[in-house]
């Protein structure tokens, strides 16, 4: 019997490539705190967004291949950082629990899928199995005066009745958990307001617009850097971040982490593990500002 | 610009709201122009006769959602992100589909722009799940041949295409087919020579061992849609 804490772990495409650093910290961060990840055998794409653009049916067999694949795995459920997979795995999940919706999603797959084990993001997990307080006490070196904006994404935490975790108006995981490595948590008011998703390679002008007032209202609530939990959203603020300069005439230079990279450098995870060089906009300087006032409360 | 109206209560600049005479005449109301085609504002619908009564139960059914429980607060569109790139905002949407107007609102803009954010779904006080009926009135749309934000619907193509053909995105495969299908070379090519060095980009696509499985999982979709 697997201990409470094995999961079957989705990596999402992502996270071969333009997240690769949230894939490799969120094993990193995983190992560290005791939770066991097994990767589902062969895991295929849940289809994103344009899967459900699509068609729900299509879009709900995609996801459920992965479901199936993870239905013989000796574990407490299905975990991915993803949540844009979450969703998609969970509305999946959350739809076929209509037997005709089940029945035309069953015709595509090779096999049925039982569809009963639970979903969830890594976040959750570690908010709700492990907890704050657990972080605080492995915490080597805090993260003192480091100020963050905590970001959400649109769809980690709603709809409210099929996402079932945190509060869908203002979230407050992340931030617990950033306090707990010994983070500063700015009051930032857009925890949940989109980005622009995947609006940035057909409709560039949707994500420096959305993403630019992101990081105005960061910098205006005093943030050094942003945190959050979505590949899509670190890749529209922080890849895109030139691009939203030169849209609305800003000069951002807003280091955005995934919370898994801080949490692990909070956890004396080497950077390599963290991979913070895959970053665009380089937080060097924050950890560097982080070490010299450490060492001067120490002298 | 149109007049401000029941259907569409758009912005005024403030010489527009000093001098009657930035006032648009008649005409000008059932002749609009510009990028984004605005619905005729105070457009009269004759209910009776241009009600398509069908499309509106084919929305209710493919949705789940019950429209006519739509007041008109305007929550979804207070809330959405992407009122200001839409050309009929989502509570003007729903309003549409209430009233039968398929062809207005299978050919509008909006529904390809919508992110699927949630944000309208979460906060509408009568529990409609409006970002599902955006997301039903996008796959009738797409049945109907209706296309006006067609690199949205490129991008998502290729994205399935990509997912069909490997089990996974391969994304620099995505991009490719992105860029040779839309004719749009240049897209993202300032993100090179920042995204490149950072070896993120694999050039190799992920192929899984059941790739057939995906295939084979379209093969039937693309039968039953068919059938």
């Amino acid at each position: 019997m697997s201990s409470s804490l094995t999961f079957a772990y989705y990596p999402g495409c992502s996270g071969q490539g333009t997240s690769i650093e949230y894939d490799k910290s969120t094993r990193a961060v995983c190992k560290a705190l005791g939770i066991e990840l097994v990767d589902i055998p062969d895991w295929s794409c849940c289809g994103s967004s344009p899967a459900h653009t699509v068609d729900h049916i299509l879009s709900a067999a995609l996801s459920a291949r992965n479901i199936l694949q993870a239905e013989d795995m000796d574990v407490q459920g299905i975990i991915t950082p993803c949540p844009s997979c979450l969703t998609n795995l969970k509305v999946a999940s959350h739809r076929m629990r209509d037997e005709q919706f089940k029945e035309k999603v069953d015709d595509l797959l090779n096999e049925p899928c039982r569809n009963d084990l639970p979903i969830m993001s890594v976040l959750q997990v570690i908010y709700e199995k492990l907890g704050p307080k657990a972080l605080a006490a492995k915490v080597t070196n805090p993260l003192k005066g480091l100020k963050l904006a905590p970001y959400y994404g649109c769809i980690m935490n709603r709809p409210p009745e099929v996402m079932d975790f945190d509060d869908c108006e203002n979230p407050v995981a992340m931030d617990h958990l950033m306090e707990a490595v010994g983070a500063e948590v700015m009051p930032f008011p857009l925890k949940v307001e989109c980005c622009g998703a995947s609006f940035g390679v057909a409709r560039n002008d949707v994500v420096t617009k959305l993403s630019g007032k992101l990081l105005d209202v960061a910098a205006d609530c005093g943030a050094a850097a942003m945190v959050t939990a979505c590949p899509l959203c670190q890749m529209n603020l922080d890849m895109r971040q030139d691009q939203i300069n030169r849209a609305n005439k800003s000069s951002h230079k807003m280091a955005v982490f995934y919370y898994t990279q801080l949490i692990g450098k909070a956890l004396g995870l080497s950077d390599a593990s963290l991979m913070l060089d895959k970053l665009c906009v380089d937080p060097g300087h924050l950890f560097r500002e982080i070490e010299t006032a450490r060492t001067a409360d120490a002298v | 610009m149109p007049l401000p109206g029941i259907l569409c209560p758009t912005r005024q600049t403030a010489s527009q709201r000093d001098s009657p005479k930035a006032w648009p005449t008649w005409p000008a109301l059932s002749m609009q122009t510009g990028k984004a085609k605005r619905i005729k504002a105070m457009e009269t619908i004759h209910v009776n006769s241009s009600c398509d009564e069908a499309f509106i139960h084919a929305v209710e059914n493919e949705s789940g959602e019950n429209v006519s429980l739509c007041y008109q607060c305007g929550n979804c569109t207070a809330g959405c992100p992407y009122t200001d790139f839409y050309d009929i905002p989502v509570s003007q949407i729903m309003r549409l589909v209430q009233m039968g107007q398929r062809e207005t609102v299978l050919s509008c803009r909006s529904i390809w722009l919508c992110a699927t954010c949630e944000s309208c779904t979460t906060r509408c006080p009568n529990n409609i799940d409006v970002a599902t009926v955006m997301d039903v009135l996008r796959h009738m749309a797409r049945r109907a041949g209706k296309n006006p934000e067609p690199q949205v619907k490129t991008f998502c193509d290729s994205f399935l295409a990509s997912v069909k053909r490997h089990g996974r995105v391969f994304e620099a495969g995505l991009m490719a087919s992105y860029m040779t299908k839309t004719g749009r070379i240049l897209t993202d090519a300032d993100l090179a020579p920042k995204v490149l060095p950072k070896g993120k980009l694999g050039f190799t696509p992920h192929n899984i061992v059941g790739k057939k499985e995906i295939t084979e999982i379209f093969q039937r979709y693309n039968a039953e849609k068919n059938s």
